[in-house]
């Protein structure tokens, strides 16, 4: 058989002609051959396309959905934080970021020469951003992104020099107060990636503005509020091009307004006469509320700073300023309480029944008590003579208290002062709170210093609030407000309390009435007698009643303390102070003054009526009550 | 004229061909293409100058000329290798601010020198080995259009020559022969299905019985190019390898050589039944889809005009390919019948490899669609293609 197939025409005749009619029919079958793959290869196109179009329709819808959508994060306006006499304390401002618009590197060289001396751009940095540039052709390059309102007015004026440009605006937050309220109201910045990882911020994306410090940090989810989405859409390049039609923006919720308790006014009165070189706080509560008027730590610094990014050279000098500004001495430090502890000993003995308030001690004071072997001294190195126990505390006498302590007993003032909540945090609504220190019984001693590394006579350092005590300002004030309500305070809070659910502590000071007055007529000698050790500070118009104290600190000086509340007949305020190392010359005890100034500033912004202090009776005679 | 309908679908092609051009240009940052659709009208204008003049010539004195045509088209093919320039590849040659092909020219150059030689009326060759001549003449442009280098573009011509062979009714099993070390070639790539191959080469060998020597030359032919499969594979460029692979699985290199396909499928597919509407896809519009005016035209229209526009797109080229090949059958003058059916060949390889490769049938070559993509020389060529094959009509 020779080659066939459906090949040519006659095998007979190799070589020879083949006719026309055999090359048409030969046409006519491969032809048909031919038309039959066409039509095949058509099929098969179309049964791609149907596999694509129609089958396929929903997902490559999807995908090119996909390829050009991108959904952009509108930041919310951050909600305003007003003081209790809606003062601003935190604010949103425009802030304006510059940027320079794709175009041609010779147009960009010319408008970074242009705005070099706008910005202060040094040469450098001019050629860094001009490389920045050239790098991403298609996308607008960022070069400052906080630029003063006056630069960008300026700009703006002289549009025509600057066409490749654009001034974008963003809220920015702001603190009208600055350093009078750095610490409790804290500072907001860029969020974190450990901050991410936080279930409360699940919803929060890279980028975000999130409050780092106090109010800020506290109340930043209703603060905060919702970012909107836009919907844009990109090209190939990933250049916006447009808002997506198909969906519409999503509006940003802005974040809730917030109102405190504080007082603006306190803050910057306390700002202002703190004295300069020292280092310490003050915190001051409405005892009837429990809101916090006033928590001041000093030194302090900017927060506006902190704002947008804090550059380096600046955080690094806050950070290693030997003052630590950025400490909140009024919450998060601790200090032995001093003699401000000895109204915490009066209360136990006087509601437990260890001693009256016109009791005497044993031992009169010549300047020191004998314990044993050892010797523990008095302040006034001549001596208090003989004292009861409201003038002991008018006058401050350490003996008196040793004496106390030591009736009261060690397990009697562990277990006691261990009720009074002195063991803990208060729970105000701010972070960075420390809670104070005490030992909560014997067992403490022992751990810490082996069962035979200790004697009783760890009591009578704890009686004059030395040893293993420390405390918080907050705390201190805390008790002396159960003291001058005698009600279990409220959580103190900075929230006004009409949003607030008032929650009272969980420990009772239980002081009968009669004994608490007698206590509060002891404090208010102190401030209004001669002979008192805070009289150079008393009120003309209200009587502040109160507790000086000078803790003894192995570090140096001793602090100088005062707690303390006015009017003592009807408590408004409730201020407790400290100044580290603030004895100088060991006469002046510089918180005394600071708080005094600060309350009488309180009681007359908010219109209380005077009621002038009683001159002082007979020194037995103490009624605390006043018409 | 020689088939009035059959000129007219190629002009409605072509006028469809600008208006989609056009849409490619619609994109949102403006690039050249914006402009596109214009110097394609102009080239438009020229073809058809060309087809007037073309389709006056008598098939005789294109016979006479074709020799001549065949060796410039050559000589440009070799010119090219020497001044020509292009992206990648040196395939263009640019004088007086125009930009021209040769190795469009060569295919048709080609097409002429094959009718030329296989339209006499002698039995038709069935011994591979006499086939020398046509194999000649196709191997000559075909190396020189590879050492571009320009792979789609070559592989036409093998299509070609054997369109050329099929219509001049060589035997199907000697066209098998020819074809079989290239077949052999793709299959080296695994021992066991080039070995079924083989198997199936050699069954076939024996149960038509050609001469000892072509039999010979067959089987050492297969061998060789199994062999040669893997160095040749080898040798390629990375970018060439990385275009027959991401064909297999686009998934490979989504960024880089797979894009083009994911895009243009992702293009295709949001197209739906009725497409976005002419002017608006968004993959064309955003620059998701390169290429969008020559490879990926098909593209275009399948976003754009969803399903149905593409059934009427190719309708509109079934109607006119099988329009072509009956114009082949129906004409008695041999030269321009295999001229016309390779005509038919070489644009329907076009269609296939250029439309199958907007939908993932076919790896990425680069091939233009005829009357639809950008491209000046190849519109010309073209046009003329439908001169020639109007005045086969014409003188049937």
């Amino acid at each position: 058989m020779n080659s066939g197939g459906n090949g040519g025409g006659n095998p007979s005749r190799p070589g020879g002609v083949r006719s026309q009619s055999d090359v048409d029919r030969m046409r006519g079958r491969r032809a048909r051959l031919a038309l039959g793959l066409l039509f095949g290869c058509l099929g098969v196109l179309v049964a791609a396309f149907l596999r694509l179009q129609v089958a396929g329709q929903a997902e490559y819808t999807l995908q090119s959905t996909q390829n050009r959508l991108r959904a952009i994060s509108m930041p919310p306006p951050r909600g305003s934080i007003y003081d209790r006499r809606g003062r601003l304390l935190a604010e949103n401002v425009p802030g304006y970021s510059l940027s320079l618009l794709p175009g041609s590197p010779d147009s960009a060289r010319a408008t970074l020469d242009r705005l070099a001396p706008w910005l202060g751009l040094t040469a450098n940095e001019r050629d860094d951003l001009y490389q920045r540039f050239r790098q991403r052709p298609g996308s607008a390059l960022l070069v400052r992104d906080d630029m003063e309102p006056a630069i960008v007015a300026a700009i703006e004026e002289r549009r025509p020099e600057f066409r490749m440009v654009l001034i974008d605006t963003h809220p920015r937050r702001r603190y009208p107060a600055g350093t009078a309220i750095a610490h409790v109201i804290g500072y907001v910045s860029e969020i974190s990636e450990s901050e991410l990882e936080i279930p409360d911020f699940e919803s929060y994306e890279a980028g975000r503005t999130i409050g780092k410090k106090g109010i800020e940090r506290e109340y930043e989810l209703s603060l905060g509020g919702t970012p909107g989405v836009r919907f844009v859409e990109v090209n190939a390049r990933g250049s916006i091009v447009g808002e997506f039609g198909p969906r519409p923006s999503v509006p940003a919720v802005p974040g809730e307004d917030l109102t405190l308790g504080l007082d603006l006014e306190l803050h910057l009165l306390a700002d202002s006469i703190f004295p300069d070189t020292m280092k310490g706080g003050v915190v001051a509560l409405d005892p009837q509320t429990g809101e916090v008027l006033l928590l001041y730590s000093h030194p302090t610094f900017d927060p506006n700073l902190f704002v947008g990014g804090i550059s380096f050279p600046e955080w690094a000098s806050l950070r290693d300023d030997p003052m630590q500004p950025l400490l909140n001495r009024a919450l998060s430090a601790l200090y032995p309480p001093g003699s401000t502890w000895k109204p915490v000993l009066a209360s136990l003995a006087l509601r437990d029944g260890v001693a009256g308030i016109k009791d005497y001690m044993p031992s009169a004071c010549h300047g020191s008590l004998q314990y044993g072997n050892r010797t523990f001294h008095c302040w006034k190195h001549s001596g208090h003579g003989r004292l009861d126990m409201s003038g002991a505390i008018k006058e401050s006498c350490n003996v008196f208290f040793y004496q106390l302590g030591q009736r009261i007993g060690l397990d009697g003032l562990l277990s006691g002062v261990s009720g009074l909540g002195f063991n803990g945090r208060t729970g105000i609504d701010i972070p960075g709170e420390t809670g104070g220190r005490y030992p909560p019984n014997r067992g403490w001693y022992d751990e810490r210093f082996g069962p035979r590394g200790w004697t009783e006579s760890v009591t009578l350092n704890l009686s004059i609030g030395q040893g293993e005590t420390e405390q918080s300002l907050l705390r201190m004030a805390q008790f002396y407000a159960a003291v001058a309500t005698g009600q279990p305070p409220i959580i103190p809070h900075l929230r006004r309390s009409e949003v607030m659910e008032a929650r009272r502590v969980d420990w009772r000071l239980d002081l009968p009435e009669e004994r608490r007055q007698e206590l509060i007529a002891a404090l208010a000698r102190v401030v209004n007698e001669p002979g008192g050790t805070a009289y150079s500070v008393r009120l003309a118009d209200w009587t502040l009643a109160g507790k000086t104290g000078t803790a003894q600190n192995p570090h140096g000086e001793a602090h100088s303390w005062f707690v303390g509340f006015a009017p003592a007949e009807n408590p408004r305020i409730v201020i407790a102070a400290i100044v580290e190392n603030g004895h100088p010359d060991n006469t002046r005890s510089l918180a005394v003054p600071l708080a005094s100034r600060l309350a009488h500033r309180f009681l007359t912004d908010e219109g209380i009526p005077p009621s002038p202090p009683r001159e002082p009776a007979a020194a037995s005679a103490v009624s605390g009550a006043s018409p | 004229m020689g088939d009035p309908r059959f000129v007219f679908a190629a002009l409605a092609l072509s006028v469809f061909g600008i208006a989609m051009i056009y849409s490619a240009g619609l994109t949102d940052i403006p690039t050249p293409v914006s402009n596109a659709w214009k110097r394609q009208s102009v080239w438009l204008m020229v073809s058809i100058v060309a087809f007037a003049v073309a389709s006056r010539v008598p098939l005789r004195w294109l016979e006479w000329l074709t020799p001549w045509i065949y060796g410039l088209a050559l000589a440009l093919l070799f010119a090219v290798l020497v001044v020509g320039s292009g992206p990648g590849t040196r395939s263009w040659l640019k004088f007086a601010g125009f930009s021209f092909q040769p190795a469009e020219l060569a295919k048709l150059a080609t097409i002429l020198m094959l009718a030329m030689t296989l339209s006499g009326r002698e039995e038709p060759e069935t011994r591979l080995l006499r086939l020398w001549r046509p194999l000649l003449i196709t191997f000559a442009p075909f190396v020189l259009v590879l050492a571009q280098p320009d792979l789609g573009s070559a592989v036409t011509f093998g299509v070609i020559l054997i369109c050329a062979l099929f219509w001049a009714g060589i035997p199907l099993f000697t066209i098998f022969m020819l074809v079989s070390p290239g077949v052999s070639l793709l299959l080296g790539w695994s021992a066991t299905v080039w070995g079924a191959w083989f198997v199936l080469v050699i069954l076939l060998l024996y149960f038509h019985r050609p001469y000892m020597l072509e039999a010979v030359a067959v089987a050492v032919g297969n061998l060789a190019a199994g062999a040669l499969a893997t160095p040749l594979w080898n040798s390629l460029a990375p970018y060439q390898q990385n275009r027959l692979l991401v064909f297999l699985n686009p998934g490979i290199d989504p960024r880089g050589a797979g894009w083009h396909l994911i895009q243009s499928r992702v293009a295709i597919g949001s197209g739906g039944w009725l497409g976005q509407g002419f002017g608006d896809g968004p993959q064309k519009r955003l620059s998701f889809l390169p290429e969008q005016h020559t490879d990926f035209i098909f593209s275009v229209i399948g976003e754009e005009l969803g399903f149905v526009g593409v059934l009427v797109v190719l309708a509109a080229f079934g109607w006119l390919l099988h329009r072509v090949v009956r114009i082949a059958v129906g004409s008695s003058q041999n030269f321009g019948s295999i001229l016309t059916f390779s005509l038919f060949g070489a644009w329907f390889a076009h269609l296939v490899i250029n439309i199958g490769m907007t939908v993932g049938l076919m790896p990425v070559t680069g091939l233009p669609l005829p009357f639809l993509s950008y491209g000046g020389t190849f519109l010309l060529m073209t046009f003329i293609g439908v001169a020639l094959i109007s005045r086969t009509a014409l003188e049937s």
